[in-house]
């Protein structure tokens, strides 16, 4: 039953005859007590049913960042853009010759929990938007996924509908989805993590701002007729998923890839008449945040009347128009007497253009149902001025325990191949294939490395250029320490750069958190972003946007802190791009390394090898030396854009044993390596020490890449030859692996489709 | 000599498609609106893939309404080179000029992938560029792409060479594993009897340049180039 069923109170009151709303009201929209009577105050009068809705979204954590906006000021550009201009231009990242790219990611999480593919479906609606609001054409999606185990049925009803949903909506709008990640992992069976990233191209004097200039310009709603859906879809994001949850599956928003479509082609169009003052999409509380983000954003007000917004359902009250989550539309602000321009190019795409109301001076939101003044509040209130709490934070006992665990009295594994072949068949190692062929993926025909690589490769028609764009966090690493754990994904993530042969330039986030009410969860969550600012300091990759979701958890569990990290890299010769997989017969084999070849045993903490082979998540993440791992970068991106490689993969989850076999793969071609390290084997072969990168050159190359590495002071170490139908892999003179290309080909591509089969 | 491309609501090939004639092939093209009627200065059309109508009812169901299908007819009629790529070649059987339709994919899944397309015969003026038996390396990206069509029809393409593209493996033999969406006979393309208007389900605009992993698109289109120069 909602709220509005078992309550007796006026839902279309005005403002001038109000009384206190029952708490129970409130507090099951998430609103605190203190929060109220701060509404009260703001408001010098008790709010109308309507504004204690709008209030209450927006100053969720999901719209308002009550709880992580303190932390987030350690984001440089963040903390410099609250400062100062606003958040609005800090998501541009200029690439040259007057175009820009502009990235976001964001969860939506907890709708793909209880409805898998509408959630993830709008999750790549919503991020869209997020990009040609800002007038740039999305020219790529990605999607960072994790899930519980595959053994589990509902796990794999969770995953299958989640990729369909995904594919479903971004193979309609033409945007091609290019790549991401997909984990499995126990902690997130009940709460799957879905971060849909998008990518967007555009003339930076062509960017469109969410203000709304201009006394008397008139407020415009385009696209889609709003419904039902979605009331409080902000809300059900920051609160605990239980068994209610399933309940809430009327929050879940419904998705029409054909409408999105037919509005980016529209509001491109329309921006080009230049008769657009502002713009802003709609996503999360819907009509309330666009109009009192766009107002507050301009200094300025707004009125608008909800009898004029286009619905797709009869008797919608003021509160259920100015809460719906309703898709694919979007607020503009036009230019006084333009307004028939710009209606025509909606209407030439069949969508709907009504003007709701006009831009105000006063600072206030008014909303009008008809003659009626249901809500009257300040701008401001309401987009910057939501309470921000410091939480309290504590190191779980969890993190010492596992630490204290000594990994090198670990038994050796009898069958060096068989645990390859079983690594290789993990879910979180084994090929994606499954996932991404079922995304249009080469649609725009820009893809010029396909999913599968380090990252994926974009050519910028007109230019020599290409972009590389990635997304990366091993959660593990993170739950072990949130702040190396974060640092490692920045720095993987730059090293997947790297190997495609990019310059690392930005950085968009999903961080994924569980309650940050529980000190234990805020502790993760700060020591997370502690970690991601400062190696995004070091890399030079400022962190241009993002997103925040906490209370991932469920009764049962909480999910690893997951800070997904998505970079955007720039290669500055398209034809000088670079692929994972081995090229030619002959070829030598060599590691580029920060460090030593082999970690040790110390290496094997928060291993894929630990959790496959022994059962456990324990010990520290492997140790990162930023400084080591900056020359690394660099060495090899001076090796790619010398012409010295044939191919470079990035050594993480599995080790160097699962990167070569990659290699391998992906050339469709053997290889024989010796490699010489102190410690133990399984260490050597599936440790996942940083800093460390598979290359394949031709060998009159060799010299000239040794003396590079000396350069940056970066070990080179030859380990072999690419060629043959087999991999084999000797470590200290013993023979440990001798597989059939085949065989672990098979291993790896085979594992995800055998689960998913009937 | 002039191309056009059509663009429906939902169409998402289209730039693609429009790129690839201007900037490979380097000739003339223009767009065509679906509310568009006069088609007189073209000499080929291309009806490009993506989701027309958002492909809501059934694909291509709702676009061969549009006032361009009849005009496309028309054009047709005429002995216009009309050439659908995935959701064009769903339009086109939709609107019955071409025979067959295209069903759900086999595994049911849409499926994006580089798959081989063994060339049937090079009389057409869609593979006129190809050697016979050639197999060519273009991606298909489509949910509904399984051609069916009765067995007096598929007597009658096979008699006439009406079919253009089989999907094969690499050595361009016609197996099952082959078949990504279990078509007919696998059938990837076809061409009507006269011989002017063809659909394939693979993407020859997304095989273009050698950037895009395959340049083997090119044939495809440099034939309708040849077939025109020729007409």
């Amino acid at each position: 039953m909602s709220i509005i069923e078992k309550t007796a109170i006026d839902v279309r009151g005005t403002i001038h005859d109000t009384a206190p709303i029952d708490p129970e009201i409130y507090r099951e929209m998430g609103m605190n007590d203190a929060e109220y009577r701060e509404v009260v105050k703001v408001l010098g009068r008790h709010p109308t049913y309507t504004e204690v809705g709008m209030y209450a979204v927006m100053w969720s954590e999901h719209c308002g960042y009550k709880y992580s906006r303190p932390v987030l000021r350690l984001f440089k550009k963040y903390r410099e853009a609250l400062d100062g201009a606003g958040l609005e231009n800090a998501g541009i990242i200029d690439i040259g010759g007057g175009l820009g790219i502009v990235m976001k990611m964001e969860s939506h999480n907890h709708p793909s929990a209880v409805e898998p593919f509408q959630g993830a479906a709008t999750g790549v609606g919503g991020i869209l938007r997020d990009i040609f609001t800002m007038g740039a054409r999305p020219i790529a999606s990605l999607n960072s996924l994790r899930f519980g185990s595959l053994d589990d049925p509902h796990v794999r009803y969770l995953f299958e509908h989640v990729v369909a949903g995904i594919g479903f909506y971004g193979n309609c709008v033409g945007v091609p989805t290019v790549g991401g990640e997909v984990y499995f992992e126990d902690c997130y069976a009940g709460n799957p993590l879905v971060n849909a990233m998008s990518v967007g191209l555009l003339k930076t004097e062509d960017v469109a701002y969410a203000r709304a200039d201009g006394v008397g310009n008139p407020v415009m709603l385009v696209g889609s007729g709003t419904g039902r859906d979605g009331i409080h879809g902000a809300t059900f994001a920051s609160v605990e998923l239980g068994p209610e949850s399933e309940s809430r599956r009327p929050n879940v928003q419904m998705g029409d890839p054909f409408q999105e479509k037919l509005l980016i082609e529209a509001t491109l169009e329309a921006l080009a008449t230049g008769h657009i003052v502002g713009i802003q999409d709609m996503g999360a509380a819907g009509i309330t945040c666009s109009t009192c983000e766009t107002a507050a954003k301009a200094g300025s007000g707004m009125e608008i009347d909800v009898l004029k917004v286009p619905k797709r359902e009869a008797d919608m009250t003021p509160y259920e128009v100015m809460l719906s989550e309703s898709q694919e539309r979007m607020l503009c602000i036009i230019e006084k007497g333009r307004e028939e321009k710009v209606a025509a190019v909606f209407r030439k795409w069949s969508l709907n253009a009504v003007v709701i109301g006009r831009v105000t001076d006063d600072g206030f939101v008014h909303v009008f149902e008809g003659e009626n003044l249901v809500a009257r509040i300040p701008a401001k209130s309401l987009a910057d001025e939501c309470p921000t709490y410091a939480l309290e934070t504590e190191e779980p006992e969890y993190v010492r325990a596992a630490h204290s665990v000594d990994l090198s009295a670990l038994p050796e594994p009898a069958d060096y191949e068989e645990v390859l072949l079983k690594l290789l068949a993990s879910p979180s190692i084994a090929s994606k294939e499954w996932v991404y062929d079922q995304y249009d993926h080469m649609v725009q025909t820009n893809t010029s490395v396909l999913p599968g690589s380090d990252a994926a490769v974009l050519r910028i028609r007109g230019t020599k250029k290409a972009i590389a764009i990635t997304t990366d966090c091993n959660g593990r690493y993170c739950y072990l320490d949130p702040f190396v754990g974060a640092q490692i994904a920045v720095a993987e993530a730059a090293r997947n750069l790297v190997c495609s042969g990019a310059r690392p330039m930005g950085v968009t986030d999903c961080l994924n958190f569980a309650n940050p009410e529980k000190p234990q969860a805020f502790w993760q969550f700060r020591r997370a972003v502690e970690g991601m600012a400062e190696a995004c300091e070091f890399f030079n990759t400022p962190v241009v946007s993002g997103n925040v979701s906490f209370y991932n958890e469920t009764p049962q569990t909480a999910i690893y802190p997951t800070p997904v990290v998505g970079m955007l890299g720039l290669i500055d010769d398209c034809d000088r791009r670079c692929e994972q997989g081995f090229k030619a017969e002959g070829d030598i084999v060599a590691v580029l390394s920060g460090g030593p070849l082999s970690g040790g045993a110390a290496s094997l903490g928060g291993s894929e090898y630990l959790r496959a082979v022994h059962g456990m998540v324990a010990g520290a993440p492997p140790r990162l030396d930023m400084a080591a791992e900056k020359r690394l970068q660099d060495c090899v991106l001076g090796a790619i854009g010398a012409g010295l490689l044939a191919s470079a993969h990035d050594c993480s989850e599995g080790g160097l044993a699962v990167a070569i076999a990659e290699s391998c793969i992906a050339g469709g071609t053997g290889a024989e390596v010796e490699l010489m390290a102190p410690g133990p084997y399984s260490a050597t072969l599936f440790g996942e020490a940083q800093s460390r990168i598979i290359v394949s050159a031709p060998v009159e190359n060799v010299d000239q890449l040794r003396k590079l590495a000396a350069e940056h002071n970066i070990t080179f170490t030859a380990i072999g030859n690419v060629g043959g139908s087999k991999l084999r892999i000797g470590l200290n003179g013993a023979k440990l692996i001798d597989s059939d290309l085949e065989t672990i080909a098979r291993a790896w591509r085979g594992a995800i489709p055998a689960y998913m089969v009937g | 000599m002039k191309f056009g491309v059509i663009q429906f609501p939902g169409s998402n090939c289209d730039s693609d498609t429009y790129y690839a004639v201007r900037d490979v092939l380097r000739q003339p093209v223009e767009y065509i609106w679906h509310q568009d009627t006069d088609l007189r200065k073209f000499d080929c059309i291309l009806v490009p893939g993506g989701f027309s109508y958002g492909d809501y009812l059934r694909t291509g169901a709702v676009a061969r309404f549009s006032p361009v299908m009849g005009a496309l007819e028309g054009f047709a009629d005429r002995g216009g080179l009309v050439l659908g790529i995935c959701n064009g070649f769903q339009i086109l059987c939709e609107a019955h000029l071409l025979p067959g339709a295209l069903t759900a994919n086999v595994g049911l899944k849409f499926i994006c992938r580089h798959v081989n397309l063994r060339v049937e015969h090079n009389r057409s003026a869609f593979a006129n560029e190809c050697r016979e038996g050639q197999v060519l390396r273009i991606p298909i990206a489509h949910g509904e792409g399984n051609y069916y069509c009765d067995p007096e029809t598929l007597a009658r393409l096979e008699a006439n060479g009406q079919i253009l593209f089989r999907y094969c493996d690499e050595q361009g033999s016609l197996t099952d594993e082959a078949n990504p969406n279990g078509s007919l006979a696998n059938i990837a393309g076809i061409v009507n009897e006269r011989g002017n208007v063809a659909g394939m389900m693979p993407h020859p605009e997304r095989a273009s340049e050698s950037v895009l992993g395959s340049e083997d698109g090119q044939f495809v289109l440099k034939s309708l180039v040849s077939a025109l120069v020729k007409a």
